[in-house]
């Protein structure tokens, strides 16, 4: 009984410290994966029509479930809102409040949420069925470099379109506020916007392009890491697109939570 | 068609191999490899399904790192290369993949061009077209040059993926069961088109198969994998003159059922 029972804490304990190894070699490799990037993303020869292809695949594959949900976002928002700021009857606050949120927050977070599940999934899906047909090593044996045709476009290509969606999704949600408000208190548009962008300040441009170039940043290179590393056999696929989606949301998060703390050291 | 039977140079080996082993996890797959590969034949390399035949030829090319052993391609050591030399090294190596692994969202023309444009700088439009049209030629399947790879058959998808190995001149091209999975007519044609490669271009080819009348067409020189070691060498009717129970089988089954 004495000797089962510390059998078994035994490899409780050694399971445990298999997944902490696990976990910080996992660690270790994405850190190689990511300074790979760097070593060759910049060097010639550049792919530039695959990175331009890239780009146009993340902004198709995305543009019409960010057109809908930033409208969406920016009526609902509107619409909620409106109750708590008539209490204080400051409905007139309305636009700055709508413009605040969306322009710091919502835009660049909700941009990144469908990208990862849109463009994040594919490009897992897509390196993960090249790794296991052996198309990958079809062109390391061909003598050319599939690391930087695959991954660096890709990366470069989300990271550049992220930021262009960002903003766009803004002022479709803007938009979106714009037609609520202008139905229940006549707002003109030219009043509206004056009050959309009087509040914003140039910290919080540039927060928030920062924030959607390491939202890109992160969604390319965790879809293209997962597809690239993915292992043998058609279920690494799935494995490779759906580890690609988790990741890449969790890790948005993470980056929000620290980059708002950052940016309001500047405000 | 029976083979012409080829003169290699057996002074000069373009592979040689010493004593390479690998094991994946427990499981030794190669104990001990000794191969030498000569100007202008071709090898073929026989043995079960599982005894490593794939992974051998992928670390020729350098797609997985041998345990032990001493692996010379080209008069390059293999252990001591450099990233840019092996990158040099894998334009003169074809490499015709078991599953063919064309590029899916290429046309074939792109599949084609994908090689050839990344590794011959200055190239010309002109130059490229050519170049193209002439490995389809000798594939013989100029027809496909703009369909997408799903849209072909087992059998053109293997040529498609031999045509873009020998887009680039190979000196020596490794074939990873050419033949498995096609109907016999095919197969030969298959098999005609290995001979007709080691004769058009002067390549010397290593032909992984399990398929003898694939071996006996093509095959200058037969090396059995048996546990892990090449432990029959020799042309096809000295390799099969045996009643050893793990190489028998090999014969009856291809040649009496
Ligand atoms: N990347 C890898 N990781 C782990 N094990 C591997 C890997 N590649 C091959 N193996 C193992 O090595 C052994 C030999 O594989 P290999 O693909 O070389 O067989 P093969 O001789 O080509 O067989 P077949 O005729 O079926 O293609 C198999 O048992 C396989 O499980
Ligand atoms: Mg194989």
């Amino acid at each position: 009984m004495d000797t089962a029972e510390s059998a078994t804490t035994v490899k409780k304990n050694s399971k445990f410290k298999q997944s902490l190894i696990n976990f910080f070699t996992d660690l270790y490799k994405i850190n190689q994966f990511i300074l790979r990037f760097f070593r060759e993303a910049f060097v010639p020869p550049f792919e530039l029509k695959e990175i331009v292809r890239q780009c146009f695949e993340v902004g198709v594959r995305s543009f019409t479930l960010i057109s809908v949900t930033g409208f969406i976002v920016g009526v609902i928002f509107t619409k909620q809102s409106r109750p708590s700021l008539s209490e204080f009857g400051a409905q007139s606050w309305l636009p700055s409040l709508v413009s605040i949120a969306i322009m710091r927050a919502l835009a660049p977070l909700v941009t990144a949420l469908i990208a990862s599940g849109k463009v994040g999934s594919s490009i897992g899906a897509e390196l993960g069925s090249m790794r296991v047909t052996e198309q990958i090593d079809a062109m390391e044996v061909s003598g050319t470099k599939p690391f930087k045709f695959l991954v660096c476009t890709r990366v470069l290509a989300t990271t550049l379109t992220i930021p262009i969606l960002s903003t766009y999704t803004g002022l479709i949600a803007i938009l979106g506020g714009y037609l609520n408000v202008s139905q229940n208190e006549g707002t003109s548009w030219s009043a509206f916007i004056q009050q959309v962008f009087e509040p914003l300040t140039f910290v919080d441009f540039v927060a928030s392009l920062i924030k959607s170039i390491v939202f890109g940043f992160t969604i390319g290179i965790v879809g293209c890491y997962q597809g690239y590393n993915s292992t043998k056999g058609t279920e690494g696929v799935g494995k490779a697109a759906n580890g690609a989606v988790v990741t890449a949301m969790f890790l948005v998060f993470i980056e929000e939570i620290i980059i708002v703390q950052i940016t309001s050291w500047f405000r | 068609m029976k083979k012409t039977q080829t003169q290699a140079d057996h002074s000069n080996p373009v592979i040689s191999i010493r004593g390479l082993k690998k094991s994946f996890q427990d499981y030794a797959v190669l104990r001990g490899i000794d191969l030498d590969l000569y100007q202008g034949e071709n090898l073929v390399v026989l043995g079960r399904s599982g005894t490593g035949k794939s992974v051998l030829i992928k670390i020729i090319s350098g797609l997985l790192k041998p345990d032990a052993g001493e692996i010379t391609v080209l008069g390059h050591n293999m252990e001591q290369i450099t990233e840019k030399e092996l990158q040099d090294l894998r334009v003169r190596i074809g490499f015709s993949f078991q599953n063919s692994a064309l590029y899916d969202s290429m046309t074939v023309r792109k599949n084609l061009e994908f090689p050839l444009v990344r590794n011959r700088k200055g190239i010309t439009r002109a130059e490229i077209n050519t170049a193209v049209e002439t490995v389809l030629d000798a594939v013989g399947l100029s027809q496909t040059i703009n369909q997408m790879p799903s849209e072909l058959s087992g059998g053109q998808r293997k040529r498609i993926g031999i045509a873009r190995t020998l887009i680039l001149n190979p000196e020596v091209m490794l074939y990873d069961e050419p033949t498995a999975g096609l109907d016999p007519i095919t197969c030969i044609e298959i098999n005609d088109l290995i001979n007709e490669v080691q004769q058009r271009y002067n390549t010397s080819s290593i032909i992984i198969t399990h398929d003898l009348t694939c071996a006996k067409q093509t095959g200058d020189r037969i090396a059995m994998l048996l546990d892990g070691q090449f432990q029959r060498t020799g042309t096809f009717d000295e390799v099969f003159d045996t009643d050893d129970s793990r190489v028998k089988p090999f014969f009856d089954y291809n040649f009496i059922h």
